[in-house]
């Protein structure tokens, strides 16, 4: 034990404490809140670069809260696993936030909300309690609707609306499940739970309702088929420089936090011992890559078209967990893993582009996507990279995963589930290839683009001053133009070069898949010991 | 059976309010009324919770331990559930104020709390 440890209550400490300085702040100093956010997200990501070469080369940390013993109190833990994920959120968070700068939304509260938001993120990661990842789970939720409706024009209420009731009750199911777990068991310590719970004197049938009800919950948090109905309005609506983070990360921890309590709680030879919760788990996994693709392919909005293949992604990622518990493969788990990872990665390069597009041209949807690689070739290419990845093309970090998920499927001898994997790229491919086909193939149309940019005319009275009102204060660079028309003066050089860094990083993750395996292979040894 | 019943009713009432609030959630157009129903489903869980450190240990008492220098053996219920639904509680009321901000700027806009009011407003836009 060195001070290494501290790192870690400090990693979710920090920014939430963090979060109350723009406001506090913004009381006597105008344009706190930039400076507060950009600092505390670059600090977050350089103490996890730290962390994260300390836990890679000497194993797991742990930092128990208020010295208290794990059975009581609370334990953070480090290790191999949620080390990949704390890096892609303080990663993902600061390059969302450097674009947020200058692409907007602006304003103290935002940026209190997103710090919420990271430090919620930071914890669901980094916690060893089953009770604080539902307290984490809620912080996130709360600073997700907060975000969400934020978007312009009332429709981002509704939204943010269905959002908190659905996902309210996912988490009320999944405290359900805990506290079934807490009466068999008598602890809620992850590491005790994985001991307590295939103890010949726990009672099964509490452990395996526990089971039950926690998936179900996460089912809705991570929106798989058919509880997705919240996700697609949330990410249409939230406002576009909050979509990149909300799809990128919100999902990506749950799903985490599912994939942990599988692997680490319940434990793989227990729940493969359970009747149909591999078949379960692998059902919903399956029917929500067909169901979300095909969704997808639907869609005439850019925005609910990612938001769909969000759902089909994570599909693969619940599909790879029931690979995991039927077949018991450590193939699974790593391909899980590293789409967690380099989903999280496309969907913010992606929706980066999205808004780059919005804020210069007011397109939204795939028909308005058209001559886009004459106008702006940068973004075009970096999308057509991020999108060729997502369907699974080679270099991109899209095809490792996949590639890793259908290996443990063929390993496991789950012909269905390999086939899905193979069929959903082939899906993918269809929704991918209408928006690169409009960017590269379909000439620009000659009208101009129905959509401003700027506040709908339809916005009431009442939020524009608002908002406003929040935003005027810290406008830090006094050029910003209110966006009114299709003007180029909105996007700068740095914008572009984000998404441009998104896409390049896809494909060197891609190459780096090998270190991937590597880098969880202790990890991986204990799980499967 | 019924034994079980007699000596767990708490969890029947839980189940039962558990059952009422996401009936409400589901079934009531209002969205006001949906709020509560969540309100009512989540505090069915806290009972659960404080009831379960209960009926675990027969005949047990508050877990507070007197102020005297030996108490000696006690049996109390355990305290970590409790500990527990404090925590969920203050989650709770603070989802609680975020839904109602949302459905205060929701009747602000479209002037209406009824959802099925609410998706003909939106359907005319």
């Amino acid at each position: 034990m060195s001070s290494v440890d501290l790192i870690i209550p400090l990693l979710i400490v920090a920014p939430i404490l963090a979060a109350t300085l723009p406001i506090a702040l913004g009381l006597r100093f105008e344009r706190t809140g930039w400076p507060v956010a950009g600092l505390t997200t670059l600090g977050l990501f350089g103490a996890a670069g730290y962390l994260a070469s300390v836990v890679y080369t000497g194993g797991e940390e742990n930092h128990t809260l208020g010295g208290y013993p794990p059975r009581y109190g609370i334990e953070l833990v480090a290790d191999e696993f949620s080390m990949l994920i704390v890096l892609l959120i303080t990663a993902v968070a600061t390059g969302v936030l450097a674009f947020t700068r200058r692409g907007g939304p602006r304003g103290n509260t935002f940026y209190t909300a997103y710090l919420l938001l990271v430090g919620g993120l930071l914890g669901i990661s980094l916690t060893g309690d089953v009770f604080n990842l539902f307290v984490f789970l809620e912080i996130t939720s709360i600073a997700t609707y907060a975000l969400v409706a934020s978007g312009d024009g009332p429709e981002a209420a509704v939204a943010s609306l269905k959002y908190l009731i659905l996902g309210t009750v996912a988490a009320s199911m999944y405290l359900i499940g805990v506290a079934f777990v807490f009466m068999a068991t008598g602890t809620l310590n992850m590491v005790e739970l994985a001991t307590a719970i295939p103890a010949p004197e726990t009672n099964p049938t509490l452990i395996r309702a526990g089971f039950a009800f926690i998936t179900v919950g996460f089912a809705v948090k991570v929106a798989q088929w058919p509880l997705h109905t919240w996700q697609p309005s949330a990410y249409q609506q939230a406002p576009d420089g909050v979509t990149p983070l909300i799809a990128a990360l919100v999902s990506t921890a749950s799903a985490y936090a599912f994939g942990r309590l599988i692997v680490t709680v319940f434990e793989v030879d227990y729940l493969a011992a359970t009747p149909n919760a591999a078949a379960i788990v692998l059902t919903i996994g399956c029917v929500s890559v067909l169901a979300g693709t095909v969704l997808a392919v639907i869609q005439t909005e850019v925005k609910r078209m990612l938001a769909y293949s969000s759902v089909s992604q994570f599909g693969l990622v619940i599909a790879a967990y029931g690979v995991v518990i039927a077949g018991s493969s450590e193939t699974a788990l790593i391909g899980a893993a590293i789409h967690l990872v380099g989903h999280g990665l496309l969907k913010a390069g992606l929706f980066l582009g999205v808004a780059l597009v919005a804020a210069s041209y007011g397109a939204r949807t795939v028909d308005e996507y058209a001559g886009l690689a004459k106008e702006r070739p940068f973004v075009a290419g970096s999308m057509a990279v991020l999108l060729f990845s997502l369907v699974g093309v080679p270099p991109g970090v899209g095809f490792v995963g996949k590639w890793y998920i259908a290996l443990g499927a063929v390993e496991s001898q789950l012909w269905p589930v390999a086939a899905v994997i193979f069929l959903s790229t082939m899906l993918t491919l269809a929704y991918a290839a209408r928006l690169l086909e409009k960017m590269y193939f379909t000439p620009p149309a000659v009208v101009e683009s129905p959509h401003a940019t700027g506040a709908v005319a339809t916005d009431g009275g009442d939020a524009d001053d608002e908002e406003s009102g929040d935003t005027d204060p810290t406008d830090d660079i006094g050029t910003t133009v209110p966006v009114t028309g299709t003007d180029t003066r909105t996007v700068s050089v740095g914008m572009v070069a984000i998404v441009v860094v998104a896409a390049l990083g896809s494909i060197a993750l891609g190459f780096a898949g090998g270190t991937f395996a590597d880098l969880l292979e202790p990890f991986l040894t204990e799980v499967f010991n | 059976m019924i034994e079980s019943l007699f000596s767990h009713y708490t969890y029947v009432l839980m189940f039962v309010i558990l059952g009422i609030g996401i009936y409400m959630v589901i079934a009531s157009e209002n969205l006001v009324k949906k709020l509560i129903g969540v309100n009512l489903f989540q505090t069915a869980i806290f009972l659960f919770f404080v009831s379960m450190a209960y009926i675990d240990v027969e005949g047990a008492s508050a877990p507070i331990v007197p102020a005297t220098k030996d108490p000696g053996e006690l049996m109390v219920a355990s305290p970590l559930p409790q500990v527990i639904v404090l925590t969920a509680i203050v989650v709770g009321i603070a989802l609680t104020a975020v839904g109602l901000a949302l459905i205060i700027r929701i009747y602000a806009e479209y002037g209406t709390l009824r959802e099925d009011t609410l998706r003909e407003v939106r359907a005319d836009e």
